[in-house]
This record gives structure tokens, C-alpha cells and sequence, in this order.
């Protein structure tokens, strides 16, 4: 039998924006009927690439070649109307427009005065429709299907359009177990057909469950290409995050002392059975006053989830937070601050910082409230604590009143802290606090977390780099596919049981645990 | 609303049970819900006339409705191209302004033959509508402010014409334009009939067309759109472009059934067809709307007026304060029935 054809071959590509380099040298070859997974943890260069061959981006070098011809789309319209579909991980359709209409929008059947064959129309769709497990009325508005039906519309329109390539970015992030199932059966009926499928997931079980074949990319290269069957789950997890198995665990990389203990006491937050729909399931973890907890797992895991439902900024449909002994009302982000649980968002420039407001403004903006009497500002009041915030955190700005847009990634990320510090809480929860911050500052906000946790409070570390979680953490409590499937306390905090937790290895994890009881 | 309620409950029994996904929500809310969104305004404009019929003995007169019919005619034409533009997500504010516009071109360009006195209204105002569509499409600027400039920049315009409204051109009597203005066939005004035909076509081209099927999803979602293929930017354009061309062509008809154009009509118009338009069901947002429901809309709303006409002791300036309390009254219930189908 012939080797089935090459779809899809990319050499070299490169993509940068500024001051990023975004893809480097990628290549990429996709056969007929083929399911390749594409993974690699949060910016290394997924998005772009996918964005490259879709033709929202052009790529900076490199050629793609596809059927046989090289191409170059100007717009995502022009590369889904060459054969390459994408599905996105938010259903991007009408949602008030009836299903029917949604699947043949652009190509609708039309009678010879150019009306819609609306009868017509309505039939083929259900026949479409049927033939991926969705039986409904398809006059009704698209709105009305639940997520997974809404998603197979959306696969159903890729396929229908001729598609030769079908991306699909995380399409099971919104679906029951029940919906994952039928789109597996479809993607196999896809591969039989001679469609080749871009898998890109970040639940393993899913990767080993349809894909054939799969490339890994980090920091913008290609760091691994081939069979998936050839590549275990534990190889997959290191070369993903680029750490060797059994690497010796070096000290001193990261500025964490350790020097501070977790007091005997009650926990200072205890959070039980956090369960939000799609995104975490019964996720349970306390930390105690003095503690640096971490929080493991790869992108997608669930981790800012947790940050968030524990502060109340996501809704939670069960579960109970409870702090320093007394119970938060679920749901509200301003109850969690009163009762002393601060968030330190990952995204600072969206979620934080105010760029055109003062180092002084920014500081004292979520105090401001305790510092006013009938709602006048006490001066005073504000200068003192934020000079001593400002000395406390080593802030380094020209004077209080420097624009916060103006300091440095890592000033901005002390500022913020400075904020959530003023309210003086109980517990941070410090989401990714330094990334996208130099060397220097990283080292800075590492101290400053040691420095926080020996004053007594509790801390929540989430971090994609593993060195600063490791060792910056007294305990990691390891989330995956949005529920925690470890906990690592002692000496069993280490990247290469880290890897083996969060890559599910049961058996290892299992043998593990026996040399650990045996030691 | 005992009518939506019956009417409901037939339509949930005609139809199969809906297979294995869930819907948001109960599908029998959900319809019932959707009914009163559609048809809620039909409802309110039967009770209204019905009772109007049985307190004023003036109101259910021919003369009457032919009267309300006619003056209704010319927002309605108004009403309809502002439908295509809400269902996209956009507003034109310059309806009015054209409105007077293309009476008083139909008036001047009278003198020079029907011919003129019907294409120069159309095609000033659908170039401005063009304009419009593509300071929106392509420029991507807001349709309130673009709109609105219009609106100002065709009020200009006029008073230039007009030598500062001084002017008044006369439409000429017998001749085409007067008859087709003025006269009836089979009882009602000849406007009316237009009217009729223009929402007949408009409803066609709204569901049944691929033009009419991207006014949708570019009001639904414009970004789902794009990717599905849609042309964006064209059916922006051409939205606007067909509100330009209708708000002259209504302006031409209503100088024509007035034998002149007058220049300080049209005034606020573009309130009261966007009030008719949300009446009617159609969401302010985009996405969801119906040209039945619009000319349902300005009927209402001349309905109104005309009762409170009928009830002598009443300031007229009242319709207005009735008009206004009617459409938030609407808007209120629109907003409440819109997040309970989760709309917005």
C-alpha cells in the first residue's frame, strides 16, 4: 500500500512580534487520514502556528506547502475556503440563528429566483446532523443546543465545506465525557475519510486516545516530532515542559530561602470540594498560616481556575471556602477581600494595574475605603502606607507619583502586591507572580514571597516554572483536567515526582509511593 | 396576551420532542418567551384598537383608517430600512434628516419631469446612506457618530437648497407624482400600497435571501461571521445604503401626497422609526428582529397618537409623554424577556 499523501508540509517557519520570537524555524508535515497532536505548554508558539496556517498571521520566513502547492492565505476566510477548517475552543457561530441556517451559511441551496430553499435547507441539515450523534429541531435557534451539540455544528459546517485539514483548538474544553466520545468517533470517521486532524489538547488521555502522531513545540521550536505510541506519557510531559527525567534537582537557582515554617495551627484557608462546571471538579486544598502552598499542572489544568474560585472572582456551583475558621459566601469577590483573601492576577495588565494612575494611586486604590471617613480620602493616611509599602517591597519608582505604566514588569508586580498587601490579609494567592518580569525582579519577588510567609501568612504559589515552584513551596498540590491528583509534601517535592504526578503514571506514582514508606 | 398564551401552547404541542441536547433553559418558556418577543406588540395593537373601536365611534370609521393608514405609510417606509440596520447592530440617525431631504429634491426635481423628481431623492440619499455604510464598514467608526454627522451635514444641506427653508417647491397637480401621493386604489392611498409591496419584498429578502441571512450573523456575531465566510463589510454598507434609499423614498411619497416639500419635516423621525423598530421585537443589540414586527411598531405608535387625538380633552403634547412611557414600558419588557432567553 502507497504511503498516504502529504496534505501539508511546512518548512521553516517563523514568526515574531516584538521583542518575541514567537515560532522559530518550525516544520510541520500532516498526511491524509492523519491525527496529529500538537502540544506544548502556554506561549510556545501553538496559537501562532495554528494562526500561520489559518492565515489570521504571515508568517516572517518559511514556506507553506499545501496539496502540493505553495500557498500563502491573506485571510482565515481564504485558507477555509482552500480546505484548511479550524474549530475554536469558543463555538464561533450565530448563536440566534437557527441551526439549520448556521450550517449553511455562505452556501445556503437556492431556488432559480435566488430564494432560499428553506425546506430543503432544514432537511439536509438534520440528515447532516444526524451523522454526529445530534438529533434536534434544526429551525431552532443555535443558542438553544447545549455546547457540545453547538460545537458538532460547528465541526459538521468545518467538514462540510470540503476540508482537506481540520485545526481543532480545544475543542473538548467545554464538553461532557458523553459529547469527547462522539467527537472521537467523529474524528476517526474524519481520519477514514482521508481528512488530516490538528489535535491541540492539554488532557493526555485524550491525546493518547485519538492521535497518531504528534509535535511538541516550546519556547517557539520544534523540540519533538513523530509517533505518539513511540513517546510515554512521562517523556511527553518532560520534553513539554523541558525539563529531563532524573535531572538533578539544583539549588540556588531561585531566590527562596525556605526559611519559614508552617505553624501547627488551623488551616488559614481551607477550601472543599470547589467544583465549577467545565473547569474544576471537587477540588479540595488548605494552607496554613506561614505556608507556601503550591499549586502543579499544566496549562489548562485548572490552577487559575482554583485561584479564582477561591477568591470569589468565579462563581462556584459547590464546594465551600472557608477562612481562618470562618465560612466565605461563595461567589463574591469583595466578601473574599473583607475576609482577607487577596488575588494577584496572572494577566496584570488587564486584571491589575491601572498604567495612567500614580505608583500612590495604584497602591492605595482597594484600601482607599478604610483610610476615608464619610468618604473623604485622609491624605495623611494614604502617604504613610504607601511610603511604607514602597520601602517594604523595594519598589523601585522615580517618586510616588511616577505613572505605574511607566515602572518595569517586575515594579508593576510589586505595586500590585503593595495594593493587596495594604488590605493586610490573611492569604495571597499569587497567580504566575513572576512572569514576564527580568531576572533580577523574579529573584526580588521570590524573596519577598519568603519574606510573606515568615510574617505568617498563607500563601498560594501558581507557577508555570517549575524550578520556582518547587522550590518555593512547602507542599504541591497537583491539579489535572480541572481536579487535583496529588499532593506532594517533604522531600517528595521535586520536579521529577512532579512530572510523574501531573503525567498520571499510576503505576510509577504507585512505586513511588512504596520506595517512599520503604525509606 | 391571553392570544401569545393559546398560540403557545399549540406550537409546543406540534412539535417532536427535541432530541438529546439540553436546552438553555425550558423549551416551552423558551418558545413562549420568543412568541411574546415577536408577536407582543400584534397583541397590544389589537387590544388597543378594539378598545379604541368600541370607546370612540370616530375611530373604526374608513375615513379613519384610511387616514392613519396613509400617515402611517411614510414611517413604516422609514421603519423598514431602519430594520436592517438594527438587526446588524448599527443605528441611522440620518433617517429623518433625509427624510425632509428627499421631499424637498422630489419637489424641485418635479419641475423637470417625474423621472427626476423620483431618481434625484434616491440617489442623494443613497449615496449619503453609501457614505454612511462605508465610514462604518470600512473605517469602522461608530454608526451613532457617523449618523449622526450625516443626520446634521443633510439638514445643511436642505437649508442651502431652500435658501435658509424659504424656498417652498410645489408639486404640480394631475401630474404623476401628485397621483401617486395622493390617490387610492380599491379605498386606501396609494403610499399604503407601496408600503405593502416594500415589506412584502423586505421580508423575502430578510429570510429568504444570502444577503438577508448575513444581515444576521453580522448582528449576531460579527467575528463568527467573518470566519464563517460572510461579507462583513458589504452588508454594512449595503444596510445602510437601503435605510438611505427608502428614508428618500418615503420623503419623495409624503411630498408628493402633500403636494410640496417642506423642509422642517422629519424631525426626530429617526426616534420614532427606531421606537416602532424595538417595538416591534427587534433587539437594539443585533442579531434578532423582524420587519412584520416594525411595521406592527409604527402602526402602534399611530394608533396611540390617534386615540389620544380622539380623546379631545387631552393636550396633544401628551402623545408624546404616552408615546415615550409606551416605549420604555416596551424596552423594560423587551431587555426582561431578552435575559430570560438569555439574549444579552
Amino acid at each position: 500500500m502507497a504511503p498516504p499523501a502529504e496534505v501539508l508540509a511546512v518548512r521553516g517557519l517563523s514568526k515574531s512580534f516584538p521583542g518575541v520570537r514567537a515560532l522559530d524555524d518550525v516544520d510541520l508535515t500532516l498526511h491524509a487520514g492523519e491525527v496529529h497532536a500538537l502540544i506544548g505548554e502556554n506561549g510556545a508558539g501553538k496559537s501562532t502556528l495554528i494562526k500561520l496556517l489559518t492565515g489570521v498571521y504571515r508568517p516572517d520566513a518559511g514556506e507553506i506547502t499545501f496539496q502540493g502547492s505553495k500557498v500563502s492565505f491573506a485571510t482565515p476566510l481564504e485558507a477555509q475556503k482552500a480546505g484548511i477548517s479550524t474549530i475554536y475552543q469558543e463555538v464561533n457561530l450565530i448563536p440566534l440563528l437557527s441551526v439549520a441556517r448556521n450550517l449553511f451559511l455562505g452556501r445556503e441551496p437556492r431556488n432559480r429566483f435566488g430564494v432560499l430553499d428553506i425546506a430543503r435547507m432544514n432537511r439536509e441539515a438534520e440528515k447532516t446532523l444526524r451523522g454526529y450523534g445530534v438529533r434536534v429541531d434544526v429551525r431552532r435557534p443555535l443558542r438553544t443546543l447545549g455546547v457540545g451539540a453547538q460545537q458538532m455544528v460547528a465541526l459538521a459546517r468545518a467538514v462540510a465545506t470540503d476540508a482537506r485539514i481540520v485545526i481543532m483548538d480545544e475543542p473538548t474544553s467545554s464538553l461532557e465525557p458523553r459529547e469527547v466520545e462522539t467527537l472521537f468517533s467523529v474524528i476517526r470517521r474524519l481520519r477514514d475519510a482521508g481528512i488530516a486532524v490538528v489535535y491541540v489538547s492539554h488532557r493526555l488521555d485524550e491525546l493518547y486516545a485519538v492521535c497518531g502522531t504528534v509535535t511538541v513545540l516550546r519556547d517557539g521550536r520544534r523540540v519533538h516530532h513523530g509517533s505518539l505510541a513511540d513517546l510515554d506519557r512521562l517523556a511527553l510531559v518532560s520534553t513539554m515542559l523541558g525539563r529531563d527525567l532524573g535531572e538533578v534537582r539544583e539549588e540556588g537557582l531561585t531566590k527562596f530561602t525556605g526559611d519559614h515554617e508552617a505553624t501547627d495551627t488551623q488551616p488559614v484557608l481551607d477550601a472543599r470540594e470547589l467544583t465549577v462546571p467545565h473547569k474544576l471538579h471537587e477540588v479540595s486544598l488548605s494552607i496554613r498560616p506561614g505556608e507556601v502552598v503550591g499549586l502543579g499542572g499544566l496549562l489548562g489544568s485548572g490552577r487559575t481556575e482554583t485561584a479564582k474560585a477561591i477568591s470569589g472572582a468565579l462563581p462556584v456551583r459547590s464546594g465551600r471556602v472557608t477562612v481562618a475558621g470562618v465560612p466565605l459566601r461563595g461567589g463574591s469577590a469583595p466578601a473574599a477581600i473583607r475576609a482577607g483573601v487577596s488575588l494577584l492576577p496572572e494577566d496584570r495588565k488587564s486584571e491589575g494595574i491601572v498604567p495612567g494612575l500614580s505608583v500612590r494611586e495604584n497602591i492605595a486604590l482597594a484600601v482607599l475605603p478604610r483610610l476615608s471617613r464619610f468618604g473623604l480620602v485622609s491624605e495623611a493616611r494614604v502617604d504613610s502606607v504607601v511610603d511604607t509599602f514602597i520601602k517594604r517591597l523595594r519598589i523601585k519608582a522615580s517618586s510616588p507619583h511616577q505613572k505605574v505604566g511607566e515602572l518595569s514588569g517586575g515594579n508593576q508586580q510589586k505595586v500590585l502586591l503593595a495594593r493587596w498587601l495594604a488590605m493586610n490579609p490573611k492569604v495571597l494567592l499569587l497567580d504566575e507572580p513572576t512572569r514576564g518580569i527580568d531576572v533580577g525582579a523574579k529573584a526580588e519577588v521570590q524573596k519577598l514571597v519568603d519574606e510573606l510567609a515568615a510574617d505568617g501568612l498563607g500563601v498560594l504559589l501558581i507557577s508555570s516554572d517549575l524550578e520556582e515552584l518547587i522550590e518555593g513551596s512547602d507542599r504541591v498540590v497537583v491539579l489535572k483536567d480541572g481536579a487535583v491528583v496529588g499532593e506532594l509534601t517533604g522531600d517528595d517535592v521535586t520536579e521529577d515526582k512532579l512530572m510523574r504526578t501531573i503525567a498520571g503514571d499510576a503505576q510509577v506514582e504507585h512505586l513511588a509511593k512504596e520506595v517512599a514508606t520503604d525509606g | 396576551m391571553t392570544v401569545t398564551k393559546a398560540d403557545a401552547s399549540v406550537t409546543t404541542a406540534n412539535n417532536e420532542p427535541t432530541g438529546e441536547t439540553e436546552p438553555v433553559g425550558s423549551a416551552r418558556s423558551e418558545r413562549l418567551s420568543a412568541l411574546i418577543q415577536q408577536h407582543g406588540a400584534l397583541a397590544v395593537l389589537v387590544l388597543v384598537s378594539l378598545v379604541a373601536s368600541f370607546s370612540f365611534d370616530s375611530f373604526a370609521t374608513g375615513d379613519n383608517v384610511s387616514n392613519m393608514a396613509t400617515s402611517s405609510a411614510f414611517l413604516a417606509i422609514v421603519a423598514l430600512g431602519m430594520t436592517f440596520v438594527i438587526i446588524t447592530g448599527g443605528i441611522d440617525l440620518s433617517v429623518g434628516s433625509l427624510f425632509a431631504l428627499g421631499g424637498v429634491l422630489a419637489a424641485w426635481g418635479s419641475r423637470h419631469g417625474t423621472l427626476v423628481a423620483l431618481l434625484l431623492p434616491l440617489a442623494v440619499c443613497g449615496l449619503i446612506g453609501v457614505v454612511n455604510g462605508l465610514l462604518v464598514a470600512r473605517s469602522r467608526l461608530a454608526p451613532f457618530i457617523v449618523t449622526l454627522a450625516a443626520m446634521l451635514g443633510a439638514r445643511g444641506l436642505l437649508l442651502a437648497i431652500t435658501d435658509e427653508g424659504a424656498d417652498t417647491f410645489l408639486i404640480g397637480k394631475g401630474s404623476f407624482l401628485a397621483e401617486l401621493g395622493q390617490g387610492t386604489t380599491l379605498g386606501l392611498g396609494n403610499p399604503v400600497w407601496i408600503t405593502l409591496a416594500l415589506f412584502v419584498a423586505g421580508a423575502v429578502v430578510l429570510r429568504r435571501t444570502r444577503f438577508g441571512q448575513h444581515v444576521y450573523a453580522v448582528g449576531g456575531n460579527e467575528d463568527a461571521a467573518a470566519l464563517m465566510g460572510a461579507p462583513v463589510a458589504r452588508t454594512k454598507i449595503l444596510v445602510y445604503t437601503l435605510s438611505g434609499l427608502l428614508a428618500g423614498l418615503a420623503g419623495a411619497l409624503n411630498a408628493a401626497w402633500l403636494a410640496s416639500g417642506v423642509t422642517i419635516l422629519g424631525n426626530g423621525m429617526e426616534l420614532e422609526a427606531i421606537s416602532a423598530v424595538v417595538i416591534g421585537g427587534t433587539l437594539l443589540t443585533g442579531g434578532l428582529g423582524y420587519v412584520s414586527g416594525s411595521l406592527v411598531g409604527v402602526l402602534l405608535l399611530k394608533v396611540i397618537q390617534n386615540v389620544i387625538n380622539q380623546i379631545g380633552s387631552l393636550d396633544s403634547s401628551y402623545q408624546q409623554v404616552v408615546s415615550g412611557a409606551f416605549l420604555a414600558v416596551v424596552v423594560i419588557a423587551q431587555t426582561w424577556l431578552g435575559r430570560r432567553r438569555q439574549l444579552m
